[in-house]
């Protein structure tokens, strides 16, 4: 191991040294000195404190896959419930809940997070890195995501679920129409989910700046990581928004005040517009770290880089950047003046040139490259068929004039469905099809994975290309029954037969999943001979990542010898070694110079604690249980005081006294 | 084949403005930020369509709030003292300074309750009084928190854990007690100087 030289002399090497730098195969004492320093706790006191990226975003992934399922069950119920006409499956208030219920799970309990999922397990080896910025606060995302979602769910097997729709329009949310528990619930728990959010959002954009590893220029950076900045950027700027609508519908529910009340000034387009600035940037973040996963893994099996990585990354930016000032398209049959209608509908349709540029780039990389079709490229392509006819039905209710038209019909209906299915279920299987050996050390069943695409997609198109007729037909959407006289039972009927072929083709994913679990072929490092940093350490990765920390020269390092783009080569085995307890390497933000030896906190049961103080005190407020909100205030101060108390072992306090023993004595806390 | 001196030393740890810590402060003032500016957005949304008397009291009396106002400006120049006199190496100037910041911070907190009590109306009599006692509510507890901040950073000032080589934590603390003041500003010019825009 290559130890500091000591020519420099320095004052204490506990604020400043010389990293080593070297070589650490597996089985060497260095390498061995890694994997028990960076080890978690085993058991159950490991499962409260773990803050490793890799066991985070796996949890993430399994959560939310979770709330896919609730929400699809609960879509299959709306399914029975409409195959034909005048049926009394559900009650239409039970419809309300169903329809409501779904929509958040879907959007807000699994679209995100489960991308977040991905983020949170691959951006540190993307990045060549040993951990994110801030591991305590990965995990603390985390948990406020999981209550979140309980909470969420709390009044559901009571029969008062939020029962006015996902985006909650005052009045009828207000609390002269709507005066149960059901809203409050709602309210409330999507702040507590935007706290989670946004302490995640801020996690990856530092990690993005500050954790690469040196010679990962901004250029450098893979596409999903792009994508994720973007979301981050937008949620960070937007949740506010939605956060502070729902906690003024609290307040004017709970506590008397007049936001929204229309008999004293109030005014409920406010909710309209405070949900929509949230709620259109907040589509395209969960779609473009979606758009990402495709972005980076379809050219693993094109066997060549994506075409125009520039164009893509910066059409990802630009998306967002559109996408910030579109809000009111919809809005559009709410009575605002034509000028602004015009505006807002020219500038989203603008928004398609960017996400045409994606679109080309993906097809060029297609025909320009040599297809391999193993079932992960089937759900790329796939997703980029469905992204299009998505996308162009997307430019149709852009038109105003069109829009009045289709409105509140099953057009938007299939619309929503074919961008979030198309761009965000597509992507997310066909990305734990790839990503799978890495997370287990084992091949997903590429037999079944083939059924399991084919099933999905034709299900998929039989569900929701009709529904496209059925508003063309003048059907309008959240409706809990219809009668035969509309003429709407064909399409219903096949709609109806479509979903239910679609939830097979989840469940033989599943079944795969489980069967590869136990049998699935191992598989080495790079099992699909991709190109960049995560595939060049073992499947599943050590808990430490990287033994060295890579020197990078490129932005495929895996094929540097193959594509020869220049005579520069990445060093994945030789590079900083960074020993003495947890590090990681500091880099500048844009050209990813070494700026500084970062240590990274252990395994801490404060996040969880925090995360259910937290989550405790809005349990507290639902019940208006004051003194207990107290409490909880307090409980939260206290934790949060330990979570910031300067250590020595995070170098966050200066070095006094004259103690010059070996470093070793930082690791423990 | 190298790209970099790897024999260059590198500070360890929470270095200042090289640690997360100083990025993630900065996330969170963006966020922050965004949440001040969608209730500034809310306040003019409504005040724009508004029939009522606005404000009902008619225009606010700005002496206490400009003399409020200061006293918190005033607060952060101490912040940004105390954190110049580790610098220096003059931790109990440094520890003064911050004591006298969260004296500050203390007074500008009595009396803004004592304007709150003043006001005829409350936060149900009137949107007015939503969107008033919302929105300084909002900031008062940014002022809470930023007070707890600086407390903690007084009591590690005093229990000598920071220098003039490692003192992020003050560093990070005392930016986001600026962001705190500035954003006060921003609902001072909103909240007292604004209805005055529409009498000259
Ligand atoms: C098995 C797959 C799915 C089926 C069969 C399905 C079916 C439905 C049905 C029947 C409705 C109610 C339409 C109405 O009455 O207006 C609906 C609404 C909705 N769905 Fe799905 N859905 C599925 C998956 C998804 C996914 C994956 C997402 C998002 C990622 C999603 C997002 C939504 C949203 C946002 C609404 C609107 C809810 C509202 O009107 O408030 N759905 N879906
Ligand atoms: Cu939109």
């Amino acid at each position: 191991m290559a130890i500091s030289d000591k020519k420099h002399n320095l004052p204490d090497n506990r604020l400043e040294r010389v990293p080593e730098y070297g070589c650490a195969p597996t089985g060497s004492t260095v390498e061995m000195r890694l994997a028990h320093t960076w080890e978690c706790n085993p058991g159950w006191r490991g499962w409260f404190s773990t803050v490793d990226h890799k066991t985070i975003g796996i949890r993430y992934l399994i959560t939310a896959f979770i709330f896919l399922i609730i929400g699809g069950i609960e879509a299959l119920i709306m399914r029975a419930q409409l195959s034909l006409p005048d049926q009394t499956l559900l009650t239409p208030e039970q419809y309300n809940q169903l329809f409501t219920m779904h929509g958040i799970t879907m959007i807000f309990l699994y679209a995100l997070p489960i991308l977040s999922g991905f983020s949170n397990y691959l951006w540190p080896l993307l990045l060549g890195s040993r951990d994110m910025a801030f591991p305590r606060l990965n995990a603390l995302s985390y948990w406020i995501f999981l209550f979140a979602g309980v909470f969420m769910y709390a009044s559901f097997p009571l029969g008062q679920a939020p029962n006015a729709g996902w985006f909650n329009y005052v009045p009828f949310s207000g609390p002269i129409y709507n005066t149960g528990p059901n809203i409050d619930v709602f309210a409330l728990g999507m702040v507590l989910l935007g706290i989670s959010t946004t302490v995640g959002a801020v996690n990856f954009i530092v990690t993005l700046f500050k954790m690469r590893a040196p010679g990962m220029t901004i250029n450098r950076v893979p596409i999903l990581v792009w994508g994720t900045l973007t979301a981050s950027v937008a949620n960070l700027i937007t949740i506010p928004a939605v956060s502070l609508a729902f906690l003024l519908l609290w307040l004017d529910r709970q506590v008397g005040t007049q936001f929204f009340d229309v008999a004293n000034g109030g005014k409920p387009l406010l909710w309209q517009h405070l949900f929509w600035i949230f709620g259109h940037p907040w589509v395209y973040a969960i779609v473009l770290p979606a758009m990402g996963i495709v972005s980076d893994a379809l050219p693993t099996f094109c066997r060549r880089p994506l075409v125009g990585y520039t164009a893509v990354a910066l059409a990802t930016m630009a998306t967002m950047m559109f996408g910030f000032v579109v809000w009111v398209h919809h809005m559009f049959a709410t009575g605002l003046p034509t000028i602004s209608l015009s505006i807002f509908g020219a500038a989203s349709m603008a928004i398609s040139i960017p996400s045409a540029v994606a679109v080309f780039a993906w097809i060029a990389t297609i025909w320009l490259g040599r297809p391999v079709f193993k079932t992960p490229f089937l759900f790329f392509a796939g997703f980029v068929i469905l992204f299009v006819i998505g996308g162009l039905s997307g430019v149709m209710v852009a038109a105003v004039s069109l829009n009045w038209q289709l409105n509140e019909t099953y057009f938007v209906v299939a619309h929503l469905h074919y961008v979030l299915l198309g761009i965000n279920v597509f992507p997310v299987i066909g990305g734990i099809y790839y990503w799978f050996p890495k997370f287990t050390g084992r091949m997903m069943n590429e037999k079944l994975g083939k059924w399991s695409f084919w099933v999905m997609f034709i299900g998929f198109n039989a569900a929701f290309f009709p529904m496209h007729i059925a508003g063309l037909l003048g059907m309008p959407r959240r409706i809990y029954t219809y009668s035969s006289h509309m003429g709407w039972d064909t399409v219903n009927m096949i709609t109806s037969i479509g979903s239910f072929i679609f939830a097979i083709g989840i469940l033989i994913f599943l079944v795969n999943v489980m069967i590869s679990l136990k049998r699935g072929v191992l598989a080495g490092s790079n099992p699909w001979d991709a190109a960049t940093l995560e595939w060049s350490i073992s499947s599943p990765p050590p808990a430490y990542n990287f033994a060295v920390i890579p020197i990078i020269a490129s932005r495929h390092p895996l094929w540097e010898n193959r594509l020869n783009e220049s005579s520069e080569r990445s060093s994945l085995s030789e590079g900083y070694l960074l020993t003495a307890g947890h590090e990681t390497i500091g880099t500048s933000p844009i050209d990813a110079k070494p700026q500084v030896i970062l240590k990274m906190p252990g395994d801490s049961y404060i996040p969880f604690f925090v995360g259910l103080f937290v989550s405790l005190l809005f349990v507290g407020l639902l019940f208006h249980w004051w003194s207990f909100i107290g409490v909880m205030t307090a409980a939260c101060c206290i934790t949060l005081i330990l979570w910031m108390w300067p250590q020595k072992s995070l170098a966050q306090r200066t070095v006094f006294n004259a103690d010059h023993s070996s470093q070793n004595n930082s690791e423990k806390i | 084949m190298n790209l970099f001196d790897h024999n260059r030393s590198l500070p360890i740890g929470s270095d200042a403005k090289l640690s997360t810590g100083w990025w993630g402060v900065l996330a969170l003032i963006v966020t922050e930020s965004a949440l001040f500016a969608y209730l500034l957005f809310t306040y003019f949304y409504l005040s724009a369509q508004t029939e009522q008397q606005w404000p009902p009291e008619g225009l606010p009396s700005l002496t206490m709030p400009i003399i409020n106002t200061i006293i918190l400006l005033a607060s952060s120049v101490s912040v940004w003292a105390s954190e110049h006199y580790i610098r220096l190496k003059q931790i109990r100037w440094s520890i003064g300074l911050m004591a006298l910041s969260i004296i500050l911070g203390i007074s500008f907190v009595l009396i803004q309750l004592i304007e709150w009590h003043k006001k005829p109306y409350d936060m149900t009599s009137d949107l007015y009084g939503s969107l008033y006692f919302t929105i300084t509510g909002f900031h008062m507890c940014h002022v809470v928190i930023g007070i707890v901040v600086l407390l903690l950073l007084l009591v590690w000032l005093s229990l000598g854990y920071f220098d003039d080589r490692r003192h992020a934590a003050v560093t990070i603390g005392g930016v986001y007690w600026h962001f705190v003041d500035v954003v006060w500003l921003f609902v001072f010019a909103t909240l007292y100087l604004f209805p005055y825009s529409d009498s000259v």
